[in-house]
C-alpha cells in the first residue's frame, strides 16, 4: 500500500478538516474529550482515507475491515472521521451527546452504523478485537455459511489508549493475542502520556511500553503519529508479519494543532474552558488550527 | 401431588428418606453435568457454538466439549475480564459463545464487561456461572456465589436462568443456543436428585407447575415459588405439607428474567401464602423478582427463604443447607410461619 505525495497532502487536509469539527462539536456539545480526539485526528485521517477496506454507504460489508475503538472517549475524533468520509452529514456531529442523539457521549454500537463495538469502559476494545480476530480464525467447514460475517479476509484493527495499559483486562489481552499468535490483529497505541490526574509516568509508570509487548509475543512499530507517511508505513509493515499481532506504538502530541493546549493533561476532558474549549475559545482554537497546518 | 403434566422421575422421592442428601436413589447428577452435556449436542448441532473456560475445565465440565471440537474451544487462562470480553468479540463475529468459570468470578469478578461489551451491545453470548449457591461446600464463602442472581438481573437485555437439576440444565443450555440474545446461567457443583425427564417441558419464560395443591374447601392453600437444585427439597415439604392437611402448589421458576407473569400471578392468586425458595440472598434473587411483581400487580404478603443477608462458608452441602435454613424442616417450618402471621 504505497502512498503518493498528493495522497499524503489531501490526508493532511482532511485531518485538519477533521480537527476543526473536534471543536466545533465540543463547543457545540458543552462537555467531552478534547486532548485525546485531536491527537488522534491525523492516524483517523490516514485510516478512513487509505488504510482500512471499508464502504461507507455499506458499513456492515462483510469483507470490511473492523475497527474497534478501545478507548471510547475520544469518540469526537472517530464520529468526525466518520462523518467526513461520508457516513453521516458532518452537520450531525453538532448532535454529539444530545438527548435522542446517534452520536452517543461514548460510542454505543447499535446506535450508530459503523461502530463495531460499544466502549467507554477502558481496557475491554483489545480483548474484544482478539475474540473477534481469533474467531474469524476458527475452521469452519467448507461449505459453511455459519461464521456469521461472511468473508473472513480482513484484518481487525484495535485503537487504544496509554492510559488504559493500568488496566488489567488490557494485558490479559496482550498475553492472550500472543498466546494465539493473531497475526490478523494491529493494535495502534495513542501513546499521548497524558491522564485525567496527570502525566501517565507520574500516575502510574508504563515504561518500557515497548519491551513489555516484544515480551508478550507482539511485534512492534514505534511512529510519530501525526507522520502519515510512518503511520501508513507501519500498516504495511504489519500486514506482512506473521504469527505474531503487531503493535503500533503511535507517538502523539495531546491536543495537537490547538498550541495553547498541546500536552497540558488538563485538557483531557471536562465542561466548557475547563477542558473542552469554551464558546470563546472557538475561535482563537479554529485559528490555531489554520495556523498550524497553512 | 406431582402435576402429570411435568412428567417428572418416578423414583424423586425413593430411597435416602427422601432427602436430597441421603441413599442412592433418586438419581443424582450436578446441574454442571447437564450443562457439560448440552453445549456437547449445541455444539453438534451448530457449528458456531464455540466454548471458552478461564483454567477449569474439569469444574466448568467442558471436557468434553473441548475433546469433540478443540478447533472450537478456547482456553483463556486465569482471567475472567478477558474470558467475559473475548467471548464478546467472537459474538459480534456471529460465534456463539458460551463462556465459564466459577459464578463468584463470572459474573463476579467481570460484571462490567458483561454488561458494557454484552449487555449493552446485545450479543448472543453465554455467561455460565459454576458452583453458584451453597453447594459449591467447602470451598467456602469466597467460592459460593450468593448474589449472582441479583447482579444479573438486574441488566437489561439479559436473560437468568437457573436449572434445578441436571436434566433441566441440559435443555437449558440447549435452548440458550438458539435464543439469540445475552443469557447468564448458573450451575451448581453437587449432584442432586434428577427431578425432570426428558418429557418434562422447558421453555425459557415458562415456569413449571411441579406440585399440584389439592384443593378442599376451606383449607389454606400455599403456593411455593422456587428455583435451582433446593427445588427437591420445596417438593419434599410440599409433600409433608399436603399429608398434614395443607394444600400446596410447587411451581419451578427455572427462568428468574423475564420472569413468567401470567405463572405467578395465577398460582399466588389461588393461595393464601405465597412463599419463595432459593439458595440465594434473600436481597435481589427470584424472591426480590416476585416481590416486584406481586407488589405492584397483585398486592401480596411474600416469604422469602433464601440466605439472610450472610456470606457462605466451608462444609459440606447437607450441613450448609440446614445452617441457612434450606432443609426440608427449616422449608416446612417458615411456611407454617407464613401461614400463621396471616393471609392477604
Amino acid at each position: 500500500m504505497s502512498i503518493t505525495d498528493a495522497e499524503v497532502k489531501n490526508i493532511e487536509a482532511k485531518a485538519k478538516a477533521i480537527r476543526e469539527t473536534i471543536i466545533e462539536m465540543l463547543v457545540a456539545a458543552k462537555s467531552g474529550h478534547t486532548a485525546g480526539p485531536l491527537g488522534m485526528a491525523d492516524i483517523f485521517a490516514a485510516l478512513y482515507f487509505h488504510v482500512l477496506k471499508h464502504d461507507q454507504k455499506n458499513p456492515d460489508w462483510a469483507e470490511r475491515d473492523r475497527l474497534f475503538l478501545s478507548n471510547g472517549h475520544i469518540c469526537p475524533v472517530l464520529y468526525s472521521t466518520m462523518a467526513h468520509a461520508g457516513y453521516f452529514p458532518i452537520e450531525e456531529c453538532m448532535t454529539l451527546r444530545k438527548f435522542g442523539a446517534r452520536l452517543q457521549g461514548h460510542p454505543e454500537r447499535d446506535m450508530l452504523p459503523g461502530l463495531e463495538s460499544t466502549s467507554g469502559p477502558l481496557g475491554s476494545g483489545l480483548s474484544q478485537a482478539t475474540g473477534y480476530a481469533l474467531a474469524a480464525r476458527i475452521p469452519v467447514k467448507e461449505s459453511s455459511d455459519s461464521h456469521g460475517a461472511g468473508d473472513r479476509n480482513f484484518r481487525v484493527y484495535c485503537i487504544t489508549s496509554d492510559g488504559e495499559h493500568q488496566e488489567g483486562n488490557t494485558w490479559e489481552a496482550i498475553m492472550f493475542a500472543g498466546k494465539y499468535r493473531l497475526s490478523n490483529l494491529i493494535q495502534i497505541m495513542d501513546r499521548n502520556n497524558i491522564q485525567i490526574d496527570g502525566r501517565t509516568e507520574d500516575i502510574m509508570p508504563l515504561e518500557p511500553l515497548a519491551d513489555k509487548y516484544r515480551a508478550f509475543n507482539w511485534h512492534v512499530i514505534e511512529i510519530d503519529g501525526h507522520n502519515i507517511r510512518e503511520f501508513v508505513a507501519a500498516c504495511d509493515e504489519a500486514h506482512t508479519i506473521q504469527e505474531k499481532p503487531t503493535l503500533i506504538l503511535a507517538h502523539t502530541i495531546p491536543g495537537k494543532g490547538v498550541p495553547q493546549i498541546e500536552n497540558d493533561y488538563r485538557w483531557h476532558g471536562g465542561g466548557p474552558g475547563r477542558g473542552v474549549p469554551s464558546a470563546e475559545q472557538k475561535e482563537p482554537f479554529l485559528e490555531a488550527i489554520k495556523k498550524t497546518y497553512a | 401431588m406431582l402435576n402429570p403434566d411435568a412428567h417428572l422421575a418416578l423414583n424423586i422421592f425413593s430411597a435416602g428418606g427422601g432427602s436430597a442428601f441421603g441413599g442412592d436413589n433418586p438419581d443424582k447428577a450436578a446441574t454442571r453435568e447437564g450443562f457439560g452435556k448440552g453445549v456437547v449436542e449445541a455444539g453438534k448441532i451448530d457449528e458456531r457454538v464455540v466454548v471458552l473456560t478461564a483454567d477449569l475445565i474439569e469444574s466448568t465440565n467442558v471436557g468434553a466439549f473441548q475433546k469433540e471440537f478443540p478447533d472450537r474451544f478456547i482456553e483463556m487462562g486465569v482471567a475472567e475480564q478477558n474470558l467475559a470480553t473475548v467471548a464478546s468479540g467472537m459474538a459480534a463475529y456471529g460465534k456463539i459463545p458460551f463462556f465459564t468459570s466459577f459464578a463468584t468470578f463470572n459474573p463476579g469478578r467481570n460484571w462490567e464487561q458483561i454488561r458494557t461489551t454484552i449487555a449493552i451491545n446485545n450479543v448472543h453470548a453465554i455467561c455460565c456461572g459454576m458452583h453458584a449457591g451453597l453447594l459449591t461446600g467447602q470451598d467456602g464463602a469466597t467460592h459460593q456465589a450468593l448474589e449472582d442472581i441479583a447482579m444479573m438481573r438486574a441488566l437489561p437485555n439479559m436473560i437468568v436462568i437457573s436449572a434445578c437439576d441436571a436434566e433441566e440444565a441440559r435443555k437449558a443450555t440447549l435452548a440458550a443456543a438458539k435464543v439469540g440474545k445475552p443469557v447468564y446461567m448458573r450451575f451448581a457443583r453437587e449432584k442432586m436428585p434428577t427431578m425432570t425427564t426428558a418429557e418434562t417441558p422447558f421453555e425459557i419464560g415458562k415456569a413449571n407447575v411441579l406440585w399440584k395443591a389439592k384443593v378442599e374447601s376451606g383449607k389454606s392453600k400455599v403456593a411455593v415459588f422456587a428455583t435451582g437444585p433446593v427445588l427437591h427439597n420445596v417438593l419434599l415439604a410440599a409433600k409433608q405439607l399436603e399429608e398434614e392437611g395443607v394444600a400446596t402448589s410447587v411451581t419451578n421458576v427455572h427462568t428468574i428474567k423475564p420472569l413468567d407473569e401470567e405463572t405467578i400471578l395465577r398460582e399466588a392468586a389461588i393461595a393464601d401464602t405465597v412463599v419463595t425458595v432459593e439458595e440465594h440472598q434473600v436481597h435481589g434473587g427470584l424472591g426480590g423478582a416476585i416481590a416486584e411483581l406481586l407488589s405492584q400487580k397483585a398486592p401480596t404478603p411474600l416469604t422469602i427463604i433464601g440466605v439472610q443477608d450472610r456470606f457462605g462458608q466451608s462444609g459440606e452441602a447437607r450441613e450448609l443447607y440446614e445452617e441457612y435454613g434450606l432443609g426440608v424442616s427449616h422449608i416446612v417450618a417458615t411456611i407454617k410461619k407464613a401461614m400463621s402471621r396471616g393471609t392477604k
